[in-house]
């Protein structure tokens, strides 16, 4: 047992930490949001340049071959300083193409990601589906040695800045079935495919796609033919294992700013971390993100043992979801109520935090989701 | 003990709910329940239809223009308000700044304020909080120093809904600075708007609403006849203020009416491929919600009925304030819930048709925390039960 990073882990982490404090504070996120991309081309480049969007994908595509694990600081520090930059998404599809993708797919995607070149979304949330990945409508047909796709994917965040999009899509069955589910990495922008662009409530980008008669080539299936859900279903949990660690560092930044508040904000002649009605809920919160914390580790332990008992990977990761949504739902509300009205104001980055916390909770299946697949 | 309506008082109910089918303004309903603010102009038209309507400030004394309603009868009018979407007036002028000219105004006060806020010819808003006065009101430290004929005031006031609305301020300041006793020394007074010297700054709330301001006093003269009650004399004026103005903050009608929406919208929802209103999870949820609101009505109602045989409520009416923002919230929560990862919709980059129902739920949720703290916070509602009601 040892919870220490090692030394590589920490040099990193350290790094990362500094470089944000200096250009990615309130102030430099505030335009990031405003820019007319909602993303920043240098702060992508530094992310390439340290290291970090290859730090999870093999040694033999030019990665680092860590794992969730690994990531877990990186998370924190982009949590902390609530980076909206499309780094979630990119590496979980980055990592969907290593652990499925043909030889091909890899060395056309995986060099390009590492070095910052592109950038990736996941398209898998339909309108009736809600969370449930193998509620699939939009379908892919053949089309003499390609696909033609057609159909509608919604809320796909970070479908704006990416390059290529990984679309689920039904190429037999109907939606509901385990099978018959392929998974395509389409380009942006593709003709037939249409994007409607909106602002995320945590000020990502998203969009809704239509696909129209998309055709794709023979090598844009990853993975085999109506044998997409397990690897979608993989790359979906180290995502929300991602996400955790995310959201555990969005839940220390806001129980610093709370207890940094409850100690210099003053009210009645006293600082209002003098009450005793306010010390025992500052208290809960930070049980709550140690807990947090505590399962995501956990969770994360499983995602990278491999694949060999998704059903133990599946259990734990919804174990980690189930708790991350419940504390951030408790350390979002709380970090809130005790800034009082400031708390609700633009102005304050927990404002933001809070945002982020709630929309973590409904991504990836929220907390009612995840407790029926731990106990499944 | 008889839980039931009269039939008196259902065919009020009737002639409320006819009323207000008939002449709420479509347009304004839409921006209710479809949570868009409302403009100036909507709240001006509305107060204006139920003024002609002779409704528009029930609870006041007949002579200047109340209904004669009873306490039940106002119940019901602005429950079936809340059921209809029709916005509340905001309660600044008829409802806060009347309530103090009722009780401490003079003749000539009464005679120049009151009509005007009956007829919804003056908009009024609030200068009570100040950066440094949240919770500790009586830190204020807004100065109104008296010069001859007139005040001049000069501070800073904090959270002023509709500020940017307002043609007229009442404001709490200090006019006794050296008073060891901070409560001694605050003097109400009511301020001109146009008046020189006066800045409204918006301050954006977290669902990037313009609702409440910053106001900024500098130098502004201010009439003496613009002081109620006497100087040095404005906290006995706020604190009967602050006891007046719990009766709805339970907020039922409107709670009502979002639980049936959602309980709507939960069922138009697919989820596992089935209707999301039939996931056990989600209607235990759902139904906790329910029947907290039940009780709360008829807690309500036992506040009302103490209200009629007495004439006077305690201190407890704050459960009020907590149960019933406690339901708004967690009504907005379980919306956005249901809504799942469509809840992430926001606001249009270039997207033709966007969904700004559902781009407004999340934000819903996010704006909805702040019932928990204004109007008296929370945790200040449960201090004053617990000093108060159970002398801890």
């Amino acid at each position: 047992m040892n919870f220490e990073l090692n030394e590589e882990q920490q040099l990193l982490a350290d790094s990362l930490k500094r470089y944000l404090e200096k250009d990615y504070d309130f102030e430099a996120r505030k335009k990031i949001i405003a820019s007319a991309t909602g993303c920043s081309d240098a702060v992508w480049s530094t992310f390439a340049e340290m290291g970090l969007l290859g730090l999870a994908l093999s040694d033999a595509q030019g990665g680092f071959g860590g794992g969730a694990g690994d990531l877990h600081s990186v998370m924190d520090a982009l949590g902390q300083a609530l980076v909206v930059e499309p780094f979630l998404s990119t590496v979980t599809v980055a990592h969907l193409i290593d652990r499925a993708g043909s030889e091909a797919q890899k060395k056309s995607v995986l060099p390009a990601v590492i070095e910052g070149k592109c950038k990736l979304a996941l398209a898998t949330e339909e309108a009736q589906a809600r969370y449930d990945l193998a509620q699939v409508s939009t379908s892919a047909k053949r089309d003499g040695a390609g696909w033609v796709l057609d159909g509608a994917k919604v809320a796909v965040v970070d479908a704006p800045s990416a390059d290529h999009i990984l679309v689920s899509a039904r190429t037999s069955g109907k939606a509901g079935d385990a099978d018959g589910i392929s998974l395509f990495l389409v380009a942006r922008g593709a003709a037939g495919m249409t994007l409607k662009t909106f602002r995320t409530q945590d000020n990502a980008r998203a969009a809704d796609l239509t696909l129209k008669g998309v055709k794709v080539g023979a090598d844009a299936l990853v993975g085999a033919e109506g044998k997409g859900l397990a690897a979608l279903e993989e790359a979906v949990d180290f995502g929300t294992v991602l996400q955790c660690s995310e959201a555990v560092g969005v839940m220390q930044s806001a129980c610093d700013a709370t207890l940094e508040y409850l100690k210099t904000r003053k009210q009645f002649g006293v600082a209002i971390g003098s009450f005793q009605a306010l010390q025992h809920r500052m208290v809960d919160m930070i049980v709550s993100t140690e807990q947090a914390r505590s399962i995501t580790y956990l969770a994360a332990s499983k995602v990278d043992g491999g694949a060999a008992d998704a059903a133990e990977r599946k259990r734990f990761v919804s174990a980690a979801k189930v708790k991350i949504s419940e504390a951030a739902r408790h350390v979002g509300q709380e970090a809130v109520q005790m800034h009082g009205g400031m708390g609700i104001t633009l102005e304050m980055k927990v404002a933001h935090s809070f945002k982020r916390l709630t929309m973590i909770g409904l991504t990836f299946g929220d907390a009612d989701h995840h407790l029926e697949r731990f106990a499944a | 003990m008889d839980l039931k309506y009269s039939a008196a008082e259902r065919s009020f109910r009737e002639e409320v709910r006819d009323f207000v089918r008939e002449n709420l303004p479509a347009d304004i309903r839409a921006k209710v329940v479809g949570y868009q603010g409302l403009s100036k102009d909507d709240y001006v038209r509305w107060h204006k239809i139920l003024a002609a309507k002779g409704w528009a400030v029930p609870h006041w004394p007949t002579e200047w223009g109340g209904t004669g309603w009873n306490i039940t009868e106002r119940y019901i009018y602005d429950e079936e308000f809340g059921l209809a979407g029709a916005p509340l007036l905001p309660p600044f002028g008829p409802n806060m700044c009347a309530a103090v000219l009722h009780r401490f105004g003079t003749p000539a006060q009464k005679q120049r304020f009151l009509p005007r806020i009956r007829e919804g010819d003056d908009f009024w808003v609030q200068g009570y909080s100040e950066p440094g006065a949240g919770s500790d009101l009586a830190a204020l430290k807004t100065r109104a120093d008296r010069k001859g004929d007139h005040y001049v005031v000069t501070g800073q006031k904090i959270w002023t809904t509709l500020g940017h609305y307002g043609d007229w301020i009442f404001c709490l300041v200090r006019t006794d600075p050296n008073n060891p006793k901070k409560q001694e020394g605050i003097s109400f007074l009511l301020i001109d708007m146009k008046t020189p010297g006066i800045t409204v700054r918006p301050l954006y709330l977290v669902d990037e609403g313009h609702e409440v301001n910053e106001v900024f006093f500098d130098d502004v003269k201010v009439p003496v006849e613009n002081l109620v009650f006497e100087e040095n004399k404005g906290w006995t004026v706020a604190k009967y203020l602050l006891g007046h103005e719990r009766l709805n903050t339970g907020r039922i009608g409107g709670s009502k009416r979002e639980l049936a929406k959602l309980k709507k919208m939960a069922a138009e929802t697919m989820y596992r491929g089935r209707p999301m209103i039939e996931d056990q999870r989600f209607k235990d949820r759902l139904s906790r919600v329910e029947i907290e609101l039940m009780a709360l009505e008829v807690t309500n109602m036992r506040f009302l009925d103490e209200m009629r045989r007495t004439g006077n409520i305690g201190p407890e009416v704050s459960m009020l304030k907590i149960r019933g923002t406690e339901i708004q919230q967690a009504l907005t929560e379980l919306t956005m819930q249901v809504a799942g990862p469509r809840a992430q919709l926001f606001k249009p980059v270039d997207y033709d048709g966007f969904d700004s129902y559902g781009g407004s739920l999340a934000s819903r949720y996010f704006n909805y925390r702040k019932t928990s703290i204004y109007a008296g916070s929370n945790e200040i509602q449960r201090n004053i039960m617990s000093k108060m009601a159970l002398g801890l």
